[in-house]
């Protein structure tokens, strides 16, 4: 039985990539191995430890609950997208690094992309609200509370408070 | 003028990589390698009478399919015991791939290589395999009871049975003026790494070299059990530990049947193979920890001192044991805490069942021994109708009886000794941190709003450091960059950055130009791993000796060039000079060209280089006792493990009418040593403290009479999210430097879980006024508890 392949154009960080894929493929495979953008990571393959969430459209989706093939006609952002223009660490990002926020990284991504959609909506978190914003992702190094420090951090560098 | 970075909150290298998502984890690697599918025993125990691959072959895709009659050699023996000891008289460890029987679900039999993991899975899925079902042994108690065997010729499903102890436990207990008896259990939970496991390999048939990454705690262990059963020479193979995603101990079991499987493989085939352990698989087929059932008999004096303590308990190691007693050794020796009762006695047996096996998750046995001794103490407190505190405090070691020797043997084989330690002024941190003495007022405060709270406390010591070495070797460029490598692994811990700041400090160059590898096993053979919080200890001072090797090298080096003495001459930001004269010295790089008899000019520093003479014109130009380069390599190997130790409190609220456990404060005193990065030691006490959390209120394997894994799942079993673990955690250090190493190192790492079970046990029973002797107590549980007791008061009333 050969598996029918279905041209795919994804939309990735601002750039297209035209691939051929099965219906059945995860969007984070497809990230992941079609694209090779490894920086998606998969926790758990059944959308509870959120370490694959990416931003669809700006909005954080669990990439392994979602197929490569329904995600044409969207803007994908991933962890890789998530650097200033110069290259520089976003301000998501350097607060993790302020605030001792990651320890192996490897559910750091998802948290990454989760933050960065959950300060568009709210730039001003209070720390409840912060705890709120991160309480769909598992982490099993941290603990968390540096975590909810980043978000807070986060939010100050958003609104240029170096 | 360099700043000392020992002890300073530095921020981790390992960072911006990570945060770019630029990290390399197993799954990352070898793009385009075939990838495998494992088919698992759907049942606890059973005979294999048959099994037919057949459909399989025609599957598109697929390159390979193998059952236990493909292996042969030494692949086809039984799976390494790696840890043996006398008292572990039935000793047993499964095949690669399942031959005649399964004894647990999730058992590998099969394993198929595709071009996907997509089609190897459906191609696991038209095996059929001819199982005759029997009858599992599932609990503790059902492995006492013995009525059914995991293994037929393992009498009493007994793997060990193992008695220590020191003076006359039984006499002292039946002669003290007062004796109490506890049952406890403890359920079982698992390391879960948000990382499962994995491994890719590739064989090099020119070279006739594997290459083997693998998310492992032990490269070097991988390799020799990679080498052994596939028949190569140690110099064929290499192993790479790759970006960890967590480890928490069940990485530390080795080798997996997937870290054989996939190499040979991969040999076979001629193209790299793949293994990515998926989330389900992890659960059913990747080591858990924690289940014991204890019974502690005690006697005491009117001030509580322990006279006689005698701990009697069962430990379900699962279905084979391939690491052998190292947990329950550590409960037996460990549940002494920081305490000195007069006589004891413990014995344990560890027992079959036919559920995954059981090696070491984070704590390794401590949080089960602390749980059994931090209850009795509660429980004397109680009996006596004294503060708890109190009671620890006459039964701690003091300061000046270090060190101690408690006569019993470690886990390591050595004595159990107590390098250091000050308990009373940890105990009196403790006590300020949370409040203790002003709890009563806040109890009262929120009885009359109609709440209900409690306080709870729980010591522990930790053998943190274990033996028997760590080495680091050390290569200063001609650039004056530092290379260091490390034998053992990293799952982030932050080594990079930790050992980063100990060169700097000890060979006086800027961090910035120090970088660290691990876990690679062509860059240090020798290593043992990282498990038992020992890559502080271990690898921190091997890094530091080697460090000093390599700082009187470049000192005796540039002494000649400069025509000075070694005493006169300092390194500072990676020059050396006479001390005191900036602007008069010589680069390390220069000096690491020195180093150097073979002087092509490739770069500046050999240029410069021209302008110092060193080495005897009549003499070989490498000194017999010298070798090339600006280099230091050494080991280091204490003589036995140093003990850490720490005090947790916790304040919880719970619910009259829902039982839920709300945490109002938690506070940690911790006594590691001296700190290398204080931010990176109180990130893993975060870490633990969560992972506590998960054990003492959450987590637990549910297994079915089956033999069924029910929540094999993170849907269902609960691991904290952050809405589950204490909004923040006070933390207060005490530095009780261990005299064993040059640094004066404790390990940290396993810390923030140890007391957890045992600190929430004490929280909810103060809460509540109800023993607590089971854990993890969920709301339901807790619920149920009220029930029983009120049931058993009100028939206590009926009969009076």
């Amino acid at each position: 039985m050969t598996e029918s392949l279905h041209a795919v154009r994804l939309t990735v960080n601002g750039v297209a990539h035209d691939v051929e894929v099965p219906a059945r493929r995860l969007l984070s495979d497809a990230l992941r191995h079609e694209l090779r953008l490894t920086g998606t990571h998969v926790g758990c393959e059944h959308g509870v430890c959120g370490a694959c969430t990416v931003l669809v459209d700006g909005r954080p989706m669990r990439s392994c609950l979602m197929l490569a093939v329904s995600a044409v006609d969207a803007e994908i952002t991933t962890v890789e997208g998530l650097a200033e223009p110069d290259g520089s660490l976003g301000a998501v990002q350097q607060a993790f690094k302020e605030c001792h926020g990651l320890q192996c990284g490897f559910c750091t991504p998802g948290f990454l992309t989760t933050i960065t959609a959950g300060l568009a909506e709210n730039p001003d978190p209070t720390r409840e609200e912060a705890r709120e914003m991160i309480a769909g992702n598992l982490c099993r190094c941290t603990g968390y509370q540096n975590i909810i420090a980043s978000v807070c951090r986060a939010a100050e560098l958003r609104r240029g408070d170096r | 003028m360099t700043t000392k970075l020992m002890g300073e909150k530095v921020r981790r290298v390992e960072d911006a990589r990570l945060l770019r998502g630029e990290g390399r984890y197993v799954d990352d690697l070898a793009p385009g390698a075939l990838e495998v599918a494992v088919l698992r025993s759907p049942h606890a125990h059973a005979r294999i009478k048959g099994i037919d691959v057949d459909p399989v072959l025609d599957v598109e895709g697929v390159v390979a399919v193998y059952t236990y009659d493909d292996l042969s050699g030494p692949m086809a023996e039984p799976l390494p015991l790696l840890i043996p000891h006398p008292a572990l008289t039935h000793g047993r460890t499964q095949y690669a791939l399942a031959k005649d029987e399964v004894n647990y679900a999730g058992e590998a039999v099969a394993m198929v290589v595709a071009e996907s993991r997509y089609v190897a899975e459906d191609a696991v899925a038209l095996i059929r395999v001819d199982y005759e079902v029997l009858p599992p042994v599932v609990g503790i108690d059902a492995a006492r009871r013995g009525e059914r065997l995991v293994h037929e010729d393992v009498p009493g499903n007994v793997a060990a049975r193992l008695e220590q102890g020191s003076g006359d436990a039984e006499a002292a207990i039946a002669a003290a003026p007062h004796r109490l008896s506890l049952d406890l259990t403890v359920e079982r939970s698992a390391s879960t790494p948000m990382e499962g496991r994995g491994t890719v390999a590739r064989w090099d048939p020119d070279t006739k070299r594997l290459l083997v990454w693998s998310s492992t705690q032990t490269s070097t262990g991988v390799r020799a059990a990679v080498a052994t059963k596939l028949g190569l020479g140690l110099g064929q193979v290499d192993v790479i530990t790759p970006d960890v995603g967590g480890g928490f101990g069940v990485k530390i079991m080795h080798p997996w049947p997937e870290e054989l499987l996939v190499p040979m493989a991969a040999m076979a085939l001629g193209r790299p193979v793949k293994f990515t352990e998926d989330r389900r698989e992890h659960f059913i087929s990747s080591a858990h920890e924690r289940g014991q059932v204890q019974h502690v008999d005690v006697g005491f004096d009117e001030d509580g001192r322990l006279l006689g303590l005698s701990v009697e308990f069962w430990h379900d190691n699962g279905a084979y044991t391939p690491y052998g007693l190292i947990v329950p050794i550590i409960t037996s020796t460990q549940l002494l805490g920081p305490y000195k009762p007069r006589a004891y006695k413990v014995v344990f047996e560890s027992l079959y069942t036919n559920t995954v096996i059981v090696t070491p998750y984070r704590g390794a046995g401590r949080p089960q021994g602390v749980y059994a001794m931090e209850r009795t103490m509660d429980a004397i407190a109680a009996y006596l109708g004294k503060d708890r505190t109190e009671v620890r405090s006459v039964n701690f070691i003091q300061p000046d009886e270090f060190p101690y020797d408690h006569g019993m043997t470690f886990q390591d084989g050595r004595p159990l000794i107590y390098d250091s330690g000050d308990y009373p002024a940890s105990l009196e941190k403790l006590k300020a941190l949370v409040g203790w003495d002003e709890f009563e007022s806040f109890r009262q405060e929120a009885r009359g709003e109609g709440r209900r709270v409690g306080i709870g406390l729980a010591c522990y010591v930790e053998g943190t450091g274990v033996g028997p070495y760590e080495g680091a070797h050390i290569n200063v460029e001609t650039t004056g960059k530092v290379k260091v490598a490390i034998g053992l692994t990293t799952q982030g811990q932050g080594h990079q950055t930790a050992f980063a700041q100990i060169v700097a400090d000890e060979l006086g160059v800027p961090f910035e130009d120090v970088e660290v590898t691990s876990g690679d096993t062509r860059r240090m053979p020798y290593a043992v791993g990282t498990f038992a919080s020992r890559a502080a200890v271990m690898s921190g001072s091997a890094v530091a000796l080697a460090a000093r090797q390599t700082r009187t090298k470049a000192l005796r080096i540039a002494a000649e060039a400069l025509e000075a003495a070694e005493d006169d001459l300092e390194i500072v930001d990676g020059q050396i000079r006479v001390k005191g004269a900036p602007g008069t010295g010589i680069a390390l790089g220069t000096v690491a060209v020195l180093s150097n008899p073979l002087r092509y000019a490739f770069d500046e520093a050999s240029k410069l280089a021209t302008q110092f003479v060193v080495g005897d014109p009549t003499k070989p130009p490498v000194a017999e006792d010298d070798e090339p380069g600006l280099e230091g390599k050494d080991f280091y190997s204490p003589e036995r493990s140093t003990f850490a130790n720490g005090m947790h409190a916790v304040i919880v609220e719970t619910d009259p009418e829902t039982a839920e456990i709300k945490i109002l404060k938690y506070a940690v005193v911790h006594d590691c040593g001296n700190l290398i990065n204080p931010m990176i030691v109180e990130g893993q006490i975060h870490g633990g403290v969560a992972q506590g959390v998960g054990g003492a209120l959450y987590e637990r394997m549910a297994y079915d009479a089956n033999g069924q894994l029910l929540n094999a799942s993170f849907m269902d079993f609960l691991m904290p999210y952050a809405t589950e673990v204490p909004e923040s955690i006070d933390i207060d250090h005490l530095e009780t430097p261990s005299p064993l190493n040059p640094l004066g190192l404790k390990g940290a790492g396993e810390a923030g879980v140890i007391p957890s079970a045992a600190v929430f046990a004490s929280a909810i029973e103060d809460a509540e006024g109800i023993p607590v002797r089971a854990m993890p107590i969920s709301p339901s549980e807790l619920f149920e508890l009220r029930r029983t007791h009120q049931h058993e008061a009100d028939q206590h009333e009926e009969q009076s």
